[in-house]
């Protein structure tokens, strides 16, 4: 079993993101598109980090709300790169087995006639190992 | 001049016409884009991970292929034109991935960044050049307000896509002019239309998508364009046809007068 503090260095290592960068501004959070949707808005995911306090993120809709559209990445004074932070936790949540959030089953279900590749081996990508 | 060209997944598919329009358009201002023999799809989104190699690889071959042939290499879709650029950053400057992904390679000669990564619009501005273009307009579409929409994918990370000023871009702006219409700024123009979260949210792109739009109509847009088949995608699905989406290409060809003959290919 890996320890909150294995975990926290995995999420800083996957990302290559220094989370005691962060000055606490907000501007990621004031960003983010999907800030409304998310239980842990990305500035609280920064100190989640710095805290090792990983299983909350674990468990976090967070991992599954973000577009990955860079605005927070963008928009960084300090370059800490939220948007690294949270797929880095969603990588450590899909990489152990039989956590994927999105598996070939479902796929029938949610596509349409005009569904583009690009959605389906976008989604893959992002949710699952 | 020759370019290499990655087409990418689904321009062979779903977005069909963003492909052909830009070919014929391509021939018509005096580029010929090379499409790259067997190449594979570049996932479509980024692996953020330092330590994601293989995910890597697809984007890898198509720049050594590029390389090889001593062209740049062009997309056209916004999604492979942000992975391609951003994994040849990778190749050019990031040591561990360059040593990795050259190891599993086993290339003759290692990769290391040295092919040149251009959007089409680039070509258009950088290389074609607005004015040129503009003289070759023959069907200029004179009275239409077009809503230039960015989306994320060609614009951010800025200082990495370095394609245009990631909070106040102007090249499709200037591309809207170039093809005699009217350019319509609206403020969510760089907002994210949700991209993948459709599949799994649908609530949540739909909604986004709403703000585009209403933003894209209030400011007396006629119709959205776009280079992204997500987008396109997203966009469509959540509007109920009040505001028509095009591929850039599309409108280009209509412009250049050989829209009628893709329609007869």
């Amino acid at each position: 079993m890996k320890t909150e503090k294995n975990r926290a260095e995995m999420i800083r290592e996957i990302s290559g993101v220094n989370p005691l960068k962060c000055m606490k501004c907000g501007k990621c959070s004031a960003s983010c598109p999907s800030y409304n949707e998310m239980d842990i808005k990305p500035h609280q995911f920064v100190s989640y980090v710095i805290n090792e306090d990983i299983e909350a993120l674990a468990n976090s809709t967070s991992l599954w709300k973000c577009l990955s559209c860079f605005a927070c990445v963008e928009r960084c004074p300090r370059d800490v790169k939220p948007g690294k932070l949270i797929d880095a936790a969603r990588q450590i949540v899909v990489r152990e087995r039989g956590q994927d959030y999105l598996t070939p089953d479902e796929i029938p279900e949610l596509i349409d006639p005009e569904t583009p590749q690009q959605l389906l081996v976008s989604a893959f990508r992002r949710y699952r190992r | 001049m020759k370019y290499s060209y990655f087409p990418g997944c689904t321009l062979k598919n779903k977005a069909q016409d963003l492909d052909h329009y830009a070919r014929i358009s391509a021939e018509a201002l005096g580029f010929e884009l090379e499409e790259i023999s067997e190449w594979q799809c570049c996932g479509g989104v980024y692996p953020l991970g330092t330590d994601e190699i293989a995910t890597k690889l697809a984007s890898v071959r198509a720049l050594n292929d590029a390389k090889e042939k001593g062209q740049e290499l062009v997309t056209l879709c916004s999604a492979c034109h942000h992975v391609i650029k951003r994994v040849n950053d990778d190749m050019k400057n990031v040591d561990d991935i360059r040593t990795r992904a050259n190891n599993y390679m086993e290339l003759d000669a290692p990769y290391e960044g040295e092919t040149n990564v251009l959007h089409y619009l680039e070509v258009l501005r950088d290389v074609v050049g607005f004015d040129e273009l503009k003289k070759k307009v023959t069907n200029p579409l004179t009275g239409k307000k077009i809503g230039a929409y960015y989306g994320c994918l060609l614009l951010r990370p800025g200082k990495l896509m370095s394609f245009d000023d990631p909070e106040n871009p102007k090249i499709i702006e200037d591309f809207i002019r170039a093809i005699g219409a009217e350019p319509v700024i609206y403020p969510y123009r760089n907002e994210c239309c949700g991209g993948y979260i459709s599949l799994k949210e649908e609530d949540l792109s739909k909604e986004m998508c709403r703000k585009i739009e209403e933003s894209a109509s209030g400011f007396g847009a006629d119709m959205l364009i776009t280079a992204c088949p997500l987008c396109m995608y997203n966009l469509n699905k959540n509007n109920g046809d009040n505001l028509p989406v095009y591929y850039f290409t599309e409108l280009l060809a209509e412009a250049l007068g050989l829209k009628e003959e893709v329609k007869e290919q």
